[in-house]
């Protein structure tokens, strides 16, 4: 038994250490992967399209180079209004929910933690339930009355849980996570009235809690996009301190760390950069919490690098769950990322060493 | 109280509580402690559970604001420092806290090397030179590449003893850290303490359970009782029989300490 164990051991040693020791590879990796599922994701669908003519597009648009000659206005609609954007807000938010979901597990020091720990999800929710069941004119949900309205819910949800769950102090973690859960149920009982007096708005509803990205647009990527970008580019800045607290809260302040501010702010960035995500797509389980995981498998737990692969990995997992979904049909993303995703995950929690006493 | 007459408290501290006391609401733990330690000095703090001493450690490494008196470090009130200045100027031994996520030995180690490295590029040569040497001083070199959490509390202990050894600060301070060592362990970890301090000039401020360990190999034993405290100066003189009768309330028998300490 000794035996096994040992040579068990040392082989799960080297294999990390070797990956470990080559975080631009996994990177490159990605990005290459990532590069793929945008011609697919452009190409692919009711109408094909062959990748030269995505990039003859793209080069028109982007550099005003001659390029569409041979490429039909309609396919050009195709491709520069619906599914170049729907790819791309895929790959943001996909980003922003893994990096916040990296950040978040860092913080609270916790693997089973999500961006939605501390309640955006449902405040998110409600705040778009609301904005559907409001009397305005269709013209003003158009706008984006619905996205505004997640949006704040989202911040303002976070905001409440972390004034009443307080940051510092022994324990104090786990209070943050149970005043979340807290205020999360309140909120949850407020969508669930919501949807119970709704009617016939009620599929409306449901589709944002089931999340899609379907209503991805140039405009609201233009303006979810600097929030989510800037967000994780914070995150990434600070990732030092997210290393200085993996050994704990002393720990941390005995290595430099002013945890209080820190943590204040990194959760500040984590929830600005999901709720501008769900404010678009609606709730996206998932990439929060097993992106982070599979990274730290692939390159080690220093912050500083899961958060920057996260990023990648996470922006791969959505573009490739909506690709997936929208062949499919259009059906929600959230159901194939729960349907694909989660028996992924089980393989490679069972076939790692270091798997995670959970 | 027992001073030792030949030294001179004031000449050179690097690190100086004056008058410090805390307290968590009624209740004082720490009163009126004055403790002052020259730069190159090897000190032990003994004293029963509950005498005080991990809290005026927190008091000293600036993590708590005493409620009275100053903390001093070179000089500067601790509190007017940020926690970055002060992680490399006193390296502390963490706490053996369970890690959230699977850690080879040689990343735990490496984050001793956090408050000097710039804020995105990592290691560099001379932080990778530091955990290299870190690890092979406390004699780890065979659990590199092993999971942390799959090693032994005393194996972890040791792990987070490199970590502040390889903060290479001036001060090193220890909060029991042979707590769940093995015998030889112990004395390891002792004799490196010694070399750090002789070899690379380190101050070593230790919180110790074994009285016989402070004796043997620290020439300055510091004793509390109470939140206060009782003596200091050689152990021949702080531990002598009557007082560890009185303030751990045992028969000095019991604690054979060797003959002439330090």
């Amino acid at each position: 038994m000794a035996a096994g164990v040992a040579t068990g051991t040392l082989r799960s040693a080297t294999l990390a250490s070797r990956i470990r020791g080559r975080p631009g590879l996994v990177a490159g990796g990605i990005t290459a992967l990532l590069g793929v599922l945008l011609v697919a994701g452009v190409g692919l669908g009711s109408v094909a399209i062959a990748p030269g003519d995505t990039i003859a597009v793209v080069a028109h648009r982007l550099f005003g180079l001659d390029t569409t000659a041979a490429v039909s206005p309609a396919t050009e609609t195709i491709i520069w209004e619906l599914r170049l954007p729907r790819v791309l807000t895929a790959m943001v938010i996909g980003a922003g929910l893994a990096v916040s979901g990296a950040t978040v597990q860092g913080l609270l020091r916790n693997p089973l933690a999500d961006p939605f720990v501390l309640g955006t999800a449902s405040g998110a929710a409600l705040g778009a339930a609301i904005a559907i069941l409001l009397p305005v004119t269709l013209a003003i949900v158009a706008f984006g009355l619905l996205q505004a309205l997640a949006f704040t819910g989202a911040l303002l949800a976070a905001l409440v849980v972390f004034r009443l769950g307080g940051s510092g102090g022994p324990g104090g973690l786990t209070r943050l996570l149970l005043t979340g859960y807290a205020v999360a149920s309140v909120l949850t009982a407020c969508l669930t009235l919501a949807m119970y007096v709704s009617g016939s708005d009620l599929r409306q509803i449901f589709s944002f809690l089931l999340g899609g990205l379907a209503g991805a647009s140039w405009s609201r990527l233009l303006a979810a996009a600097p929030l989510i970008l800037g967000a994780c580019v914070a995150m990434v800045w600070r990732a030092r301190s997210l290393d200085g607290m993996l050994l704990g809260d002393q720990a941390a302040r005995h290595l430099g760390i002013d945890i209080r501010r820190e943590r204040g702010i990194l959760l500040a960035l984590a929830s600005l950069a999901t709720a501008a995500g769900v404010a678009i797509s609606g709730l996206i389980g998932f990439v929060g919490l097993v992106v982070p995981h599979v990274v730290r498998q692939l390159v080690g737990p220093s912050a500083r690098r899961v958060l920057p692969i996260s990023a990648l990995a996470g922006a791969a997992l959505l573009a490739a769950a909506d690709l997936v979904a929208r062949l499919a049909g259009d059906i929600p993303v959230g159901v194939v990322m729960a349907l694909v995703g989660a028996p992924f995950f089980l393989v490679v929690l069972r076939h790692t060493r270091t798997g995670y006493e959970l | 109280m027992t001073i030792d007459p030949t030294r001179t408290p004031d000449a050179e501290a690097i690190l100086a509580a004056d008058g410090v006391t805390i307290a968590y609401g009624e209740r004082s733990i720490v009163a009126d402690a004055t403790l002052h330690v020259a730069g190159g000095e090897r000190l032990a703090l003994v004293g029963p559970n509950g005498a005080g001493k991990s809290t005026l450690l927190r008091a000293l490494t600036g993590l708590l604001e005493p409620r009275a008196g100053t903390v001093r470090l070179c000089g500067d009130s601790i509190s007017t420092l940020g926690p970055r200045a002060v992680a490399r100027s006193i390296a502390v031994v963490p706490e053996l806290a369970q890690l959230p996520f699977a850690m080879l030995v040689d990343e735990v180690v490496a984050l001793g090397r956090l408050p000097h490295e710039p804020p995105l590029s990592g290691l560099r040569a001379s932080d990778h030179a530091a955990v290299d040497a870190a690890i092979e001083r406390v004699g780890i070199a065979h659990l590199r590449g092993r999971d942390t959490r799959e090693l032994s509390m005393g194996e972890r202990q040791l792990v987070f003893l490199a970590v502040a050894v390889a903060q290479a600060a001036p001060i090193l301070v220890l909060d029991e850290p042979t707590a769940h060592l093995d015998i030889r362990h112990q004395v390891e970890v002792m004799e490196l303490l010694v070399d750090l301090n002789e070899r690379d000039g380190t101050t070593i401020v230790a919180v110790l359970h074994d009285l016989a360990l402070a004796a043997h190999f620290f020439p300055r034993v510091v004793v509390m009782a109470d939140g206060r405290i009782v003596g200091d100066g050689p152990a021949a003189v702080t531990l002598e029989p009557a007082r560890i009768r009185s303030v751990f309330g045992v028969d000095p028998a019991l604690v054979r300490l060797p003959v002439s300490a330090g």
